[in-house]
């Protein structure tokens, strides 16, 4: 047990280097955009008195490394700062945002990893034959269709003619658990037919590859029924590398769907990070950023993880 | 038949009977639509507004940046909440002419440098606290004091003092300005208590609507302040600005049913949505234009005839047709059109001539190439437009080179930087405005480097001239100065497009002062 152990705190260690690697690397962006925050903010009918004022008071005449210090310094404080633009606390505005990121991708997540993983077994069992290739037709389709004109093609049928579900996925406080479910029906939609094709086709082709082993066919002579050994015997020995794939797509439930956000009109973390990016609100974007490398750096950590606990030769190395 | 027509109206304006079906009937009974829409807008005005519900639209133009600071809007969204929940001392009306609000009188000394606002009694802001003439100048100091971040600092460097005397508010002016009515009408003088000085983004307002939610990008919800003093406004309980910046998901949430009005409906998507049902599209002519800027100081635009040859290159019809999809009017090489308060619309316009175009092209002595930038985000279907100017020019002998900026970056990287770029204007209420803020030789956005004294002296004299004759004249000669010597090409004004579901909305007007009813929809509509 302590060999795991050790390995797990190895994990974790690395991952806080990464994030602070991150966090220079995304401090380095933000400072070398190209335009000025101050610009950005008044737009186009900024008389040169007012931006530099704003300037001034906005500290962009301080060096770039002592800013970083500050930033990084206020960060382990948990203070994130306010908003240059709007003056909002960063940290409460952004926990709202990143509530409904999550809830959209755990909507999403808790039916595309169950669903992507049965498809997956399915395809295996009847492998080659038409229930296979439907399921790889399908998903193979769903996943090359861009984002945003899945969303119009379901807005179109499931919100304007048949009036199934909302087209504006808008959600905030005070809504009720159920009323929440009700607004995100066709982003959550969108959302697992873009991610479950990987994970199927992973789950596929994991699975496959054990399905030649001899301990397999030893099964097979025992003459247990095909799904069993598919789901009793093949698919615990392929969780490492469905794991990777899972844990991937789930990062990018969190950070990637910035285009499903503006076509349902959803508050999440990525039309907030684009909003601030484009007007240079320079201590939000590093926050989201930072948010986003956490996010996907303690995914994939925890894919390691779960990769090293369910694989006894990563578990005992030589 | 006449009485049975009437009997519809009134069944339609009462709601009982839909606007489509009551015009169809009309139609059957041999009445004119013309005649049968009249009839309905009579009825409807002498049933009344209904009061009470909600009204909930999906607004492009909003970001998570927004601020509930007046001095920062500066785009669609703020725009509408402000409106909504703010009074600023006067208001432009559809017609042109100056409407009081927060001010119930306004006087000027003879030469037009001293004016007095006389404080409307009776107004509360929406804590409760009475408005009195020291709100006013505060708000006024917050927005004039040379540190301000406000958009409307540059409109109020011509205030040489301001002072409070019992009930009005007295503004001093450095030179004569016989529009500072229309100049306290900036959408950033919003009233706010004690000027905004403490807390700036606060949110409290005297306007008929009080914010409940604010969430910056995303939704803003109002509730009728029941203590605003116009009573003859705000006829929703409640109002509900849902930002939907992807134009499709709003037509979507439009048909759908989920808000009932929207704003930036596309111009080639207009005709598809009129045929929707329940559909109405409003088109507003208004003051913004798109266009494209030479700067007059540069080579090779510091030739007037190069500059000449330039503007008579250009296809106006054709980009009205194909970037607005008739959803405009051709510009006329002058930042004003005949939505301004006096302009003479007696001037010439000017149209394509490809052989007068090589002509001055030639008088030039210029054939180089030249190089124009343009973007998306100059104004939609800005790369468009510049390719068909291109090909246009192309039959004139003048050789415009496209280059495409990104949009990112493009208002501080490209615009006023480069001396050949797309760009537009939102319009100013009056003409002084317009031409001082960009086309003065002193102007921070001369954007076009147009620098001349005699254009200069003229604005000057017009903004103290109280003969409103006299006025109209000095703005006609400065327009064809503008129009005959200046570095703009403008080829065409662009048109506000809203939306709204007639069977539930009703109340829309026109407006020329900006999009959506100058941001009063929301406080002039009503349920149908």
């Amino acid at each position: 047990m302590n060999i795991v152990l050790k390995l797990v705190a190895q994990r974790i260690a690395l991952g806080i280097l990464l994030l602070l690697a991150a966090s220079v690397l995304i401090f380095v962006g933000t400072n070398i955009l190209p335009g000025d925050v101050a610009q950005s903010i008044l737009g186009q009918s900024a008389t040169p008195q007012a931006l530099a004022n704003l300037r001034a008071e906005l500290g962009l005449n301080q060096p770039a490394y002592l800013r970083y210090l500050e930033w990084l310094g206020g960060v382990l404080h948990g203070n994130l700062g306010h908003s240059l633009t709007n003056g909002q606390d960063i940290a409460t505005a952004i926990s709202g945002r990143l509530a409904n990121t999550l809830f959209l991708a755990s909507v999403a997540a808790v039916i595309a990893v169950p669903l992507a993983v049965t498809l997956g077994l399915i395809a295996v069992r009847y492998r080659d034959r038409w229930p296979d290739k439907l399921i790889s037709a399908i998903t193979l389709t769903s996943v090359s269709l861009p984002e945003f004109l899945l969303g119009y093609i379901v807005i179109y049928f499931l919100a304007v003619k048949f009036h199934v579900a909302p087209s504006v996925a808008t959600i905030y406080p005070g809504m009720s658990l159920l009323q929440k479910l009700h607004a995100v029906i066709l982003p959550a939609l969108v959302l697992v037919l873009v991610v479950q094709g990987q994970m199927m086709r992973m789950t596929r082709a994991a699975v496959l590859n054990l399905m030649q082993s001899a301990y397999i066919e030893t099964a097979e002579l025992k003459g247990l029924r095909p799904f069993l050994i598919i789901a009793r015997h093949a698919f615990p020995n392929a969780i490492s590398p469905i794991i990777n794939v899972v844990m991937i797509n789930l990062a990018y439930l969190v950070v990637g769907i910035v285009v499903t956000e503006v076509v349902f009109t959803y508050p999440g973390m990525g039309q907030y990070l684009v909003d601030h990016v484009a007007k240079r609100d320079i201590p939000v974007v590093q926050a989201s950023a930072l948010i986003f490398a956490a996010v996907y750096i303690g995914l994939n950590m925890l894919a390691d993880v779960v990769s090293i606990l369910t694989n006894p030769r990563l578990r005992h190395p030589k | 038949m006449n009485d049975e027509l009437r009997y519809l109206a009134a069944r339609a304006a009462a709601g009982r009977l839909n606007r489509r079906a009551f015009l169809g009937r009309a139609a059957a009974l041999g009445a004119t639509s013309v005649a049968a829409n009249t009839l309905l807008s009579g009825a409807a005005r002498a049933a009344g507004p209904k009061n009470g519900g909600t009204l909930t639209m999906g607004l492009g133009g909003g970001q998570s940046t927004d601020s509930l600071d007046p001095a920062l809007a500066a785009s669609q969204v703020p725009y509408m909440y402000l409106q909504t929940a703010g009074d600023r001392l006067t208001d432009v009306a559809p017609d042109g002419s100056i409407m009081m609000k927060l001010a119930e009188e306004v006087s000027s000394s003879k030469d037009a440098k001293t004016w007095t606002f006389k404080i409307r009694k009776g107004v509360t802001f929406q804590n409760g606290k009475p408005l009195t003439a020291d709100d006013v100048k505060q708000t006024m100091e917050r927005h004039s004091d040379k540190n301000s971040k406000s958009g409307a600092l540059g409109i109020m460097k011509g205030i040489a003092s301001m002072k409070v005397d019992g009930d009005n508010f007295v503004v001093e002016l450095h030179t004569a300005n016989a529009d500072l009515p229309y100049l306290m009408s900036d959408y950033h003088l919003v009233i706010q208590p004690g000027g905004g000085m403490d807390d700036p983004m606060a949110g409290i307002f005297a306007g008929p609507y009080k914010i409940k939610h604010f969430e910056p990008g995303v939704r803003i919800v109002f509730e009728k302040y029941p203590e605003y003093w116009d009573k003859d406004v705000g006829h929703y309980d409640t109002i509900q600005m849902l930002v939907i910046n992807d134009s499709t998901a709003r037509n979507a949430a439009l048909q759908s049913g989920q808000v009932q009005m929207v704003n930036s409906v596309e111009p080639r998507v207009a005709d598809l949505l009129k045929r929707a049902p329940h559909m109405e599209v409003a088109v507003t002519s208004g003051r913004g234009f798109y266009c494209f800027n030479m700067f007059c100081n540069t080579k090779p635009f510091a030739n007037n005839d190069l500059r000449m040859a330039l503007k008579l290159g250009i296809d106006r019809e054709e980009l009205v047709k194909k970037i607005l999809a008739g959803y405009g009017s051709v510009g006329n090489d002058m930042p004003v059109n005949k939505a301004y308060p006096l302009f003479d619309d007696t001037i010439p316009q000017r149209t394509y001539d490809p052989d007068k175009a090589r002509h001055h092209l030639k008088k030039s002595g210029y054939d180089g190439k030249i190089v124009l930038l343009t973007a998306d985000g100059a104004f939609s279907g800005a790369v468009d437009a510049a390719q068909l100017y291109q090909q246009s020019a192309a039959k004139a002998g003048i050789k415009i080179t496209v280059q495409r900026a990104p949009n990112d970056g493009y208002w501080t990287e490209v615009w006023n930087k480069k001396p050949f770029a797309a760009s537009y204007w939102g319009g100013r209420p009056t003409q002084d405005q317009m031409y001082s803020t960009a086309y003065i030789s002193s102007a921070a956005w001369n954007d076009t480097r147009f620098k001349d004294p005699k254009f200069d002296k003229i604005i000057v004299e017009a903004r103290g001239e109280l003969d409103k004759a006299k006025r109209k004249e000095m703005y006609r000669e400065a327009g064809m100065i503008i129009r005959d010597h200046g570095g703009l090409i403008n080829p065409m004004f662009n048109q506000f497009l809203n939306a709204f579901d007639n069977t539930k909305v009703a109340g829309w007007e026109a407006n020329p002062n900006g999009d959506m009813m100058n941001g009063l929809a929301g406080v002039l509509c009503y349920q149908a």
